[in-house]
Formats: C-alpha cells, structure tokens, sequence
C-alpha cells in the first residue's frame, strides 16, 4: 500500500472521530446552553415571593406565579390518575393475555397515538370537556395531558413486562400460582422499577406540554379552587408572560421556565434513583 | 419382529413395577403416579410416543436419554407445565394418587406436585420472601417463619443463610439459589417433586451437595429427575427410565439398568456408544 493512501484513511479516521466528538459536545452543549441561558435571565426572578405569591396587576412589580405551580400539580396529578392505570393495565393486557393480531393492532394505534400532534390532542379535549361543560377547567388539561400519558406507559410497561425472564413466571406457575396471581406477585414487582421509571418520564414529557393546555385549562391570573376552572399552568404562564411587552414579566417567564426545567430534572433524577434501587432481575 | 417386540417388553417392566408380585421389588410398591398410554406432541410434531411407567412412592425416578428424546417433556407432562404452550396435546392418563391430573384444577394440582428447573430461578426477593412466596398466595395461615426454617433445613441451606434470610436472593451462589428453589418448592410440601436437570448449571462441589440432598429427601417427597448426566442417575434413582426419540426404551430398577440392560440400545447407550 503506498503511504499516501495511508494518511489518507488516517486522516479520515480521525476526521470521523473529531466530528463525532464534536456533536456529543454540541448535544451536551445545548441543554448547558439552555440552563446558563435560562439562569442568567430567569435567576434574579427566583426568590421566595415567586412560589408564594400570586401574579401581581400590570405595571406592578414582583408577585409570583403560586397560582401556575399548583396549578400544573393539579393537572399533573390528575392526568397521572386518569392516564396512567389505562396505560399500565392495558399494557398488563398487550403483554400477557392478548394474542398476537390484537396485540399488533393496539401496539399500533398506541404508537400513532404517541404521534399525535399535542395541539391536536388539545381541540379533541377542547370539543370533548370544555364545549359540553362551557368552561375551561383543570379537568379538561388534565383529559388532555393524560391522553397523551396512555401510549407512552402503555408501551414501556409492556416492553418492560416482556423483558422478565420465562424462568421465573414457570418458577411461579409450577408453585401453584394461577396466571394473574403470576403477574401481581412475580412479574409485576420484577418490572416494577422500569414501569415506574417509564411513568415518570411520561409525566416528566407532559410536564412541560403547552399546547394542548392553551385551550383546555386555558389560565387564570388568580388561585383556581376546584377543578373545573380555568386553571394556571407554567407552561402556558411562560407563554403569556414571554409575548407580553413587559420587561418584569419576561424576567419572571424566564424564572418560570427555569422551575419548569427543575421539575423535570427533579423528575429524571428520581427515576434514576428509582431505577438503581431494590433488587434487580439479572438479565440472562 | 424386533420392533413389535419392544414396546410390549416396556409394558412387562411397567407391570413388573406395579404389581405386588413384582421380582425385582419384593413387596408391595405403592405408585405416586402412573402414567398409561401417554402420547404427547407439540404441534404437528409427536414428541412421546405410548408411555407407560409409574413414580414410584418416596423414591427416586430417573429419566435419562440424549438430547431431544422427549425426557423433559414427559418431566412436563406430570405438572402439566406444558400447557403454557398453547399448540400442546395430550392423549392418555396419568394419575396422581389414583386421580386423573387432567381432571383437577391445575393449579392445585401444580401445589402436589412441585417443580425445580434446569437454571436455579429464584424470585427477585429476598431468600424469606422466596421460600414463603408458595405458602403466601396459597393463603397459608400458620407461621411463616417455622414453614420457612424448616423448608431451608430440609434443602440443607438454612445453617448458610438463617443471619441474613432478608438479603436478595441473587447474593447467593448458584449451588445455593438451587437449593433455595428446593426449599421453596418444599415450602408447600409436595407429594411429588420434578426436577428438570437441576444440576446442569452447577459445578461439582454444588452438584454433590443436591445429589446428596435428593436422597435424604425421599424420606420426604416423591421424586422424579431428569438428568443427562448418567453417573448421577445411578447414583441418585432408585429407577430409572432410558428414553430415546419418544419412546421408553426400557425401565427398570436402576441397578438392573446399568449392570444388565435389556435393551441393547440401552446398552450403547450407557456406555457411551452415543448421546
């Protein structure tokens, strides 16, 4: 071989290897980009006034968004209760009873539903709980956002059902346990930490979901009782707050965005703990 | 004239086993189970072909054959494990203390007769969970901890593991979650226990270990083992079964089998001709 055609490949080797350096920096890059960013405009506008007080009257400076934090709990926790228990015994469902064409069919239909525009999602909701009842409520977000929980843990709670060893169900099985009993005694706490890990990333996505919630919880610059007001939410408080032309309420969108972004990293690091935790099924 | 000649001879020993009268077993041999005129297959495909033999009562029963003879599936057969497939079909009888398997309630039959696979398969719990996990979903109501200390003395594990019973099972060697999966099949106290090459995946010391446990535990249960391991059935069974693509080719009393064979298939086979 001569030794041109040797540097050559060296250099084109090394050339694929800086550039594939390179883009792992950039992805890693982006979201520090996005923290500093968010950080220096949003940082002066956390203090404790802002997770207790309510949004101040225009042209006021201070307040907070109290309002918008519990607000997007409520919905959050709502559309846990309504998305999750669907997602995860029809996920049950898919991965132990049903047979292959059905469960090809709901495995699809789950997967389109995963790709459903989210805006999309919100005017179904929209015509579905806000038209009928003439309100926009928490409920209705909380319809909105659960839908989108059910494909996301339907499937992973399936996959993850799957994933436990055939040994350990005949384990179960040859003791006498009957096939449900099998399934709440062995298989589900064996995948028990990968569902959940599953669940809260779900929520952790829909957590900073905006769209549908612009015309289902819509907003409100007071403290919402109940569920079937017009509830404040942080994504759509940034929204408001990011379009305004006032100076103090972009600094507080930013404040909003960067408690935002802390849910959801809270959200990550407890799935992680989670999934570190308890007894493992090793993996044969 | 060889051929029709075989499985008739099979239904002699079967018979010989049986009945009281028997020549190679003195007295009266009381069966656990007896299995008659079994056909098995999964699919189109047959994999037993007309088995007829009997476990006897707080004994050992051997079934060695090479690979793909059908000594697993029949294992399978008698806790009617093989359902989980669904194309499976059975023909014949067999009978647990003179009760049709077929006929009861599978999952109480699956409690008379307990199983230890091929790969130790402890639960992810703890090794009390995993002992007391068969007493709990049958709704046991006396005390745990006594069913528990008792099932790990039976397989021999207790001295190892009484300090820490609420570590994960997976902290044990696998010698050890072998015998901790004994324990835990004779937590619900079994008539019958099946044990599908349970040594396969240990070493020797381990293998000696629950090689010696099986003979204690005839006092105990009744047990049926499939091994590919001749040596071991020798050393363990009281009888033995050779099986070969489906069929029972001879069983008999196991000193008979591996001193002097019927069969000379038996015969090649013992001495390693093939398998």
């Amino acid at each position: 071989m001569s030794n041109g055609r040797l540097r050559w490949r060296k250099f084109v080797s090394n050339f694929m290897l800086a550039m594939t350096g390179v883009c792992a920096f950039v992805s890693v890059l982006v979201l520090f980009f996005i923290l500093g960013y968010l950080l220096f405009n949003g940082g002066t506008s956390i203090n404790w006034d802002f997770f207790t007080k309510l949004p101040k009257p225009v042209g006021e400076a201070g307040g907070g968004m109290a309002n918008a934090i519990v607000g997007s709990g409520k919905i959050l926790l709502l559309a846990s209760l309504m998305g999750v228990p669907i997602g995860f015994l029809g996920g049950i469902y898919l991965a132990e009873f049903s047979g292959k064409g059905m469960a090809s069919v709901v495995r699809y239909a789950a997967d389109l539903l995963n790709g459903v525009p989210s805006i999309v999602i919100g005017i179904f909701a929209y015509s579905l709980v806000v038209l009928p009842f003439k309100h926009f409520s928490a409920l209705a977000g909380a319809f909105a956002l659960g839908m989108m929980m059910i494909p996301i843990t339907l499937r992973s709670t399936e996959e993850f059902l799957k994933s436990v060893p055939r040994m350990l169900r005949e384990a179960a099985m040859a003791l006498g346990a009957s096939k449900w009993k099998t399934i709440v005694t062995v298989i589900v706490p064996a995948a028990y930490r990968g569902i959940m890990t599953a669940i809260l990333l779900a929520l952790a996505r829909v957590a900073g979901e905006t769209a549908p919630l612009l015309f289902t919880a819509f907003g409100n610059r007071f403290e919402s009782h109940g569920w079937s007001q017009p509830t404040a939410t942080l994504p759509v408080m940034i929204y408001t707050y990011a379009v305004s032309p006032y100076d103090d309420w972009h600094r507080q969108a930013w404040a909003a965005g960067l408690v935002l972004l802390g849910l959801v990293l809270i959200i990550n690091i407890l799935a992680r703990t989670i999934l570190s935790r308890g007894i493992a099924v090793p993996r044969s | 004239m060889q051929a029709s000649a075989k499985p008739e001879f099979s239904v002699n020993i079967v018979t010989n086993l049986t009945t009281p009268a028997s020549r190679e077993t003195s007295a009266a041999l009381p069966m656990r189970m007896t299995i008659s005129k079994l056909n098995f297959s999964y699919g189109p495909k047959q994999i037993l072909f007309d088995i007829n033999m009997g476990i006897a009562d707080k004994k050992v029963t051997a079934l060695i054959g090479p690979s793909g003879c059908g000594k697993s599936t029949l294992l399978r057969t008698l806790n009617r494990m093989y359902e989980t497939v669904s194309t499976s079909r059975l023909e014949g009888e067999i009978l647990l203390d003179g009760q049709d398997i077929l006929a009861q309630d599978v999952t109480a039959l699956r409690r008379r007769v307990g199983m230890v696979f091929q790969r130790p398969n402890p639960f992810p719990k703890s090794i009390f969970d995993n002992v007391a996990y068969g007493p709990r979903i049958n709704g046991y109501k006396g005390s745990l901890a006594d069913t528990v200390e008792k099932s790990l003395r039976h397989a021999a594990l207790w001295d190892e593991v009484k300090d820490h019973l609420h570590k994960s099972a997976y902290e044990l060697s696998g010698g050890q979650q072998q015998r901790l999966c004994i324990a835990r099949a004779l937590a619900v106290e079994p008539e019958v226990l099946l044990m599908d090459e349970p040594c396969s995946a240990l070493d020797p010391i381990s293998t000696a270990k629950i090689e010696e446990l099986m003979v204690e535990l005839k006092n105990l249960t009744t047990i049926a083992i499939v091994t590919h391991n001749m040596q071991q059935a020798a050393r363990v069974s009281d009888f033995t079964a050779f099986l070969l693509t489906g069929q029972i080719i001879e069983f008999s009393p196991t000193p008979h089998l591996f001193t002097t064979p019927s069969d000379p298939r038996t015969e090649a086979y013992i001495t390693g001709r093939f398998g």
